[in-house]
């Protein structure tokens, strides 16, 4: 990962920061430059909702090396209560007991050591509420 | 527009290929299609390739591969899609014939996958997902599809052994097919048994890593008929089609919408209604993609794609059998040659060439090629003639 790659995207990383079409109320996680609903081009900055429910999900068993040491590690599709839906990795919870509907919480976590560029990335991850 | 037929396709055996470089598998993959349709020449060629540059550090792949071919100084075009590079290729090649730009075009689509680690290959093909908002957090292929696979169960009642008998079947026809990489038989046990990938998808339940090529030649339908000694097969329906490259951006995860709008598209050009198709090749590179992709295509209501491969509406002998040619999970899939063997397979069929796994009076065959998680689709109907 390079440096300028991993910096772009660290208001959404730690801050959340999505984009909502003025026109039509769309929130955009990541932020766009056009609505995907409808063609708009204004928005303005919103932090998404840090709870929601999860929509679907798997266990990792098999991970990029990057990972390895983490697997076997939870991730879904969470659906937020502003109705936006993200990808991460659930956290803290037992991987047998994990279920759809499950409420949870974003906590800002370290997500991967990468050893090429040296760059240690943080983000958000789901954890149980 | 002129209407366009294929008149010559060509496979080579599919694996690992440790002892051929790219260049050589995919010449000589090229010249059993240009012997089989029996041209003495090739105006123009297409060929489809997810990434030969992570895969073995080449770009600029056209150029090389008709050079070697022997084929320079005729055009030459790489397309990419992700895993639907070679349905790309293919109606790419369509368009130039049909548009009257060149008569004689060859299309092919490869992947040499095998020279990297098995890390190597998962990060090259994560790269058809998002990656900074899939990929950063960890989530693998399988593991997009293993999060379609649950929402499926939960949503439709979809089981652990409807799964499994996507890979039992393609198995089974694919023992029929002597060039697939794995072509021998798994008891459904096996698949539920094999090491766990991402839950609920088991390694059975996975297409394999593969290298290998697939190339048809293809022309104008009226001159299809004064070359070679094959009865030609015409290009009747094309289509193609987007979605979101994020899975969590879609409001039904387990609706491929690219595969529906591809068909929608096809159907309509081809005057061809879903219950008219006699085979399919689809997209299995995991099981569940399969029933997935046969309730977006039509043959089955949303939500019965699972209980269509246990009644056996899908399998050899039933109303729409799919992938004869073993589909991705059995034949392989090397990601860019995808979508051109499925033409290789539906012209075999057509043709009445299919061997012990040939669809009895088969007229009509549909293929579907899909890349990510059905960010980008092509579905193509042929006929015979
Ligand atoms: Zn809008």
């Amino acid at each position: 990962m390079s440096s300028p790659r991993y910096w772009r995207e660290i208001p959404q990383r730690y801050r959340l920061e999505a984009g909502k079409c003025t026109d039509c109320g769309n929130i955009h996680f990541p932020p766009r430059l056009v609505c995907s609903a409808c063609s708009g081009r204004q928005f303005e900055t919103v932090k998404l909702s840090d709870e929601g429910t999860v929509f679907t999900y798997t266990i990792i068993r098999v991970a990029p090396s990057q990972f390895v040491d983490q697997a076997p590690y939870a991730v879904g599709i969470v659906e937020l209560d502003d109705g936006v839906r993200i990808s991460a990795q659930i956290a803290d919870v037992d991987l047998d007991a994990l279920e759809i509907g499950q409420r949870v919480r974003i906590e800002f976590r370290l997500i991967q050591n990468e050893g090429e560029a040296g760059i240690i990335c943080y983000g958000y991850k789901c954890v149980p509420a | 527009m002129r209407d366009v037929a294929v008149i010559g396709v060509g496979m080579a055996k599919w694996g690992e290929l440790w002892d051929k470089a790219l260049r050589d598998v995919f010449v000589e993959t090229a010249l059993l299609a240009i012997d089989d349709a029996g041209v003495d020449h090739i105006d123009s060629m297409y060929v489809g390739c997810m990434s030969s540059g992570l895969f073995v550090g080449q770009e600029h792949l056209a150029s090389l591969l008709a050079d070697y071919l022997g084929i320079a100084p005729v055009p030459a075009a790489r397309v990419e899609t992700a895993c639907a590079s070679g349905g790309l290729a293919f109606r790419q090649g369509w368009m130039e014939v049909a548009l009257g730009q060149s008569d004689i075009v060859l299309v092919s689509g490869i992947e040499k996958m095998t020279d990297v680690t098995g890390d190597g290959a998962t990060y090259a093909l994560g790269t058809a997902a998002d990656q900074e908002y899939e990929g950063y957090h960890g989530i693998t292929f399988p593991g997009l599809y293993a999060m379609m696979a649950r929402r499926h169960m939960h949503d439709y009642g979809t089981t652990r052994e409807q799964l499994a008998q996507v890979a039992v079947k393609n198995h089974r026809h694919g023992a029929m097919n002597p060039l697939a990489q794995f072509p021998f038989e798994v008891t459904i046990d096996q698949v539920k048994s094999s090491v766990m990938i991402a839950d609920p998808l088991r390694i059975l339940d996975c297409s394999p890593i593969t290298d290998g090529a697939a190339a048809v030649v293809i022309c104008p339908l009226d001159r299809a008929k004064t070359l070679g000694d094959k009865p030609p097969v015409k290009m009747v329906g094309s289509g193609h089609a987007t979605d979101t490259i994020a899975l969590h951006a879609r409001p039904d995860i387990t609706w491929l919408s690219a595969t529906e709008r591809a068909a929608e598209a096809a159907y309509k050009m081809a005057g061809v209604k879903p219950d008219q198709i006699d085979l399919a090749e689809v997209h299995d590179c995991f099981t569940i993609a399969e029933i997935c992709v046969t309730e977006a295509l039509g043959f089955v209501d949303r939500g019965k794609g699972g209980q269509a491969v246990e009644s056996g509406f899908t399998a050899l002998g039933g109303t729409i059998p799919v992938n004869t040619s073993g589909g991705l999970k059995s034949k392989g899939h090397p990601v860019g040659a995808t979508g051109v063997a499925q033409i290789v397979e539906l012209t075999k069929q057509l043709r009445g060439d299919a061997g012990d796994r040939q669809v009895e009076g088969a007229r009509v065959g549909l293929a579907q090629n899909m890349g990510g998680s059905g960010g980008s689709t092509l579905v193509h109907i042929l006929e015979a003639t």
